[in-house]
């Protein structure tokens, strides 16, 4: 539920502007609606801001902008979102080869809802997901919209090593792992795009704010793309569309 | 012993879920980039408690700031808070550390890696910036940049009144928020009241404490919201987390309160035992404090004409170097070469 934001301390050098305490997509188009408008207007002061579920981290400096004149600014730019474009949709496409040794969890999460591998495959990749926010790891989407009919629970003893690509399922969420890490989400499959590279500006290929859409491809496929991607020929595609309130 | 290269940390891809990194005592490295005469954010080598054996392939200027490591020049014990001009083979070593937990050192032209997502920071778990994304190892070479602009001056030093000396004991001042409504009275009085210990779990990534447990009104965990330097994070077990440079974007766990800016320098500085108390204080007061911080900068002067060495030991040499070394052999190679001693400066 959308509540007038509470602009709250966070130490001498941040302020936290707060929507919600819950994850919700209205909430969350406020916090980014809001970060676009200072990144449009770039006030002299603030250093960087951070979108998250249901806040926004305003990095600033007080030695050139004073937190009094910081939430005017903050508490202004709110109240002119309403009457902000909704900004298009962009959707980016994400290759992903489902099962076998790319995905070793698929077999125990059809196991674990009584259904078939192309089941799970199907359902995972008919949804667009909402990337809420990123963090945990550089490049790493917070996403939204996990079919409660494949939500699964963590592995009981997380892997060591979790390869990059690898897209998987923790309870009724599901990721992509941009870099090697430990972890301990069931993997059902793996896509051969580098999700951060710091050679690229911006250095991801989504933001929050953005959908993704797992496209399931073939082991073939998947090394073609793996090749393009290497040779830095690779680009997602992007689908952009323009929305129109209702 | 971790030795890595940091600035003052990487700006703007936070959102991108990469962490912010930088120096933990920042106040210390810009100290140390002003008293060779580098801009602020220029990158410096963080060294913690033991120090690394450092040989210079070239003549430089330098600076030590922060923790006291008993650092020697070629055997001789070396000014802190000051430039110092050393001659190009001059082995840099560490005879122990007195006083704080992180040196920086500072060279004329700064250290050269190259910039990540426009900082020259090492964030070790992501392997991303400073050195080959790691810590230095023995073997290693350093580049250091190429000094266009003479330095202002060997000689140039923080006056000594202002020189800080860390301790084991540490009052933190905190400004409350933004979670502190997830907490009861009583917690938050154990907060303010009690003396915690800093743990040895604590790292880059956050100051671990140990003591009494702060009460939660409901629980520990939110929906997961930004974290900044000095949050102070509350985890189920009801124990503080301090989140310092290399911290997540991101957490999912009560903050009860932020460590001003000049006391995050502070924590930086604290060793595995030392006592650490939080003290209350508002925003305006934080922030006077942070002025307060920039003003004891300003102290960093220039020391009068007749008492500058006139740089016969500086020889302008680009592509300087500097490398970490595994053994002790060059140590007695050269003599040593003394920056002037310090006598208070004309304010």
């Amino acid at each position: 539920m959308l509540t007038p934001p509470r602009v709250l301390p966070a130490g001498d050098r941040a302020l936290v502007v707060e929507y919600g305490a819950t994850i919700d997509a209205q909430v969350n188009a406020r916090v980014r609606g809001l970060a676009a408008t200072l990144d449009a207007t770039a006030p002299p002061g603030i250093i960087e801001t951070v979108p998250t579920y249901r806040s926004l981290m305003v990095h600033y400096d007080p030695l050139r902008l004073a937190v009094s004149d910081l939430e005017r600014i903050l508490l202004a730019a709110d109240a002119g979102l309403a009457d902000e474009a909704v900004p298009a949709r962009r959707t980016v496409e994400m290759p992903v080869v489902y099962g076998g040794e790319f995905g070793p969890d698929l077999a125990d999460v059809a196991a674990h809802h009584g259904l078939s591998e192309d089941d799970v495959v199907a359902i995972h990749a008919a949804t667009d997901y909402l990337i809420f926010m990123m963090g945990f790891m550089p490049g790493f989407p917070y996403l939204g919209g996990l079919s409660p009919r494949i939500a699964t629970p963590r592995l009981s003893t997380p892997r060591a090593v979790v390869p990059a690509g690898s897209v998987g399922i923790a309870g009724h969420q599901t990721g992509i792992y941009p870099t090697d890490s430990p972890g301990g989400w069931r993997l059902i499959g793996r896509t051969p795009v580098r999700l951060f590279d710091t050679a690229r500006t911006p250095p991801v290929l989504f933001e929050a704010g953005d959908y993704l859409r797992f496209i399931p491809v073939s082991a073939r496929e998947s090394a073609e793309i793996a090749r393009r991607v290497a040779s830095r020929a690779f680009a997602p595609v992007i689908r952009v569309e323009s929305v129109h309130p209702s | 012993m971790l030795t890595t290269v940091q600035d003052l940390g990487r700006v703007g891809a936070q959102k991108y879920g990469v962490p912010e990194s930088g120096a933990m005592d920042g106040l210390a490295l810009r100290a140390a980039n002003r008293l060779v005469g580098n801009a602020d954010d220029a990158a410096c080598l963080e060294m913690t408690l033991l120090g690394p054996e450092l040989r210079f392939g070239a003549p430089v200027v330098l600076a030590l700031t922060g923790a006291d490591l008993g650092a020697l020049v070629n055997g001789r014990p070396v000014a802190r808070w000051q430039a110092v001009c050393v001659a190009a083979h001059t082995v840099l070593t560490c005879a122990g550390v007195r006083d704080g937990m992180r040196a920086y050192l500072a060279v004329h032209g700064g250290i050269d890696v190259t910039p990540v997502l426009g900082s020259r920071s090492t964030f070790t778990r992501s392997a991303l910036g400073g050195f080959e994304g790691r810590a230095l190892r023995a073997g290693d070479r350093i580049p250091v940049g190429a000094a266009p602009d003479p330095p202002r001056g060997p000689g140039r030093r923080l006056l000594r009144h202002a020189v800080p000396v860390y301790g084991h004991a540490h009052s933190l001042r905190v400004v409350m928020g933004p979670q502190d409504d997830a907490f009861t009275d009583e917690g938050i009085r154990t907060f303010l009241a009690e003396t915690y210990t800093l743990s040895t779990q604590s790292d880059r990534i956050g100051c671990r404490l140990s003591g009494p447990r702060i009460a939660h009104r409901t629980g520990a965990d939110i929906v997961s919201d930004g974290t900044t330097l000095g949050s102070v994070q509350v985890t189920g077990d009801g124990l503080p987390i301090v989140l310092m440079a290399d911290r997540g974007t991101t957490g999912g766990y009560t903050k009860i309160a932020t460590v001003t800016s000049v006391d995050v320098s502070r924590l930086a500085q604290a060793s595995p035992g030392d006592r650490i108390r939080f003290v209350r204080i508002g925003l305006d007061e934080a922030q006077a404090l942070l002025r307060g911080a920039h003003a004891w900068l300003d102290e960093i002067r220039q020391p009068g004409a007749e008492e500058a060495d006139p740089a016969a030991i500086y020889d302008e040499d680009s592509g300087a170097a500097l490398a970490a070394e595994g053994s002790l052999d060059l140590a007695s190679a050269l003599g040593a070469r003394r920056a002037p001693s310090s006598r208070p400066a004309r304010t």
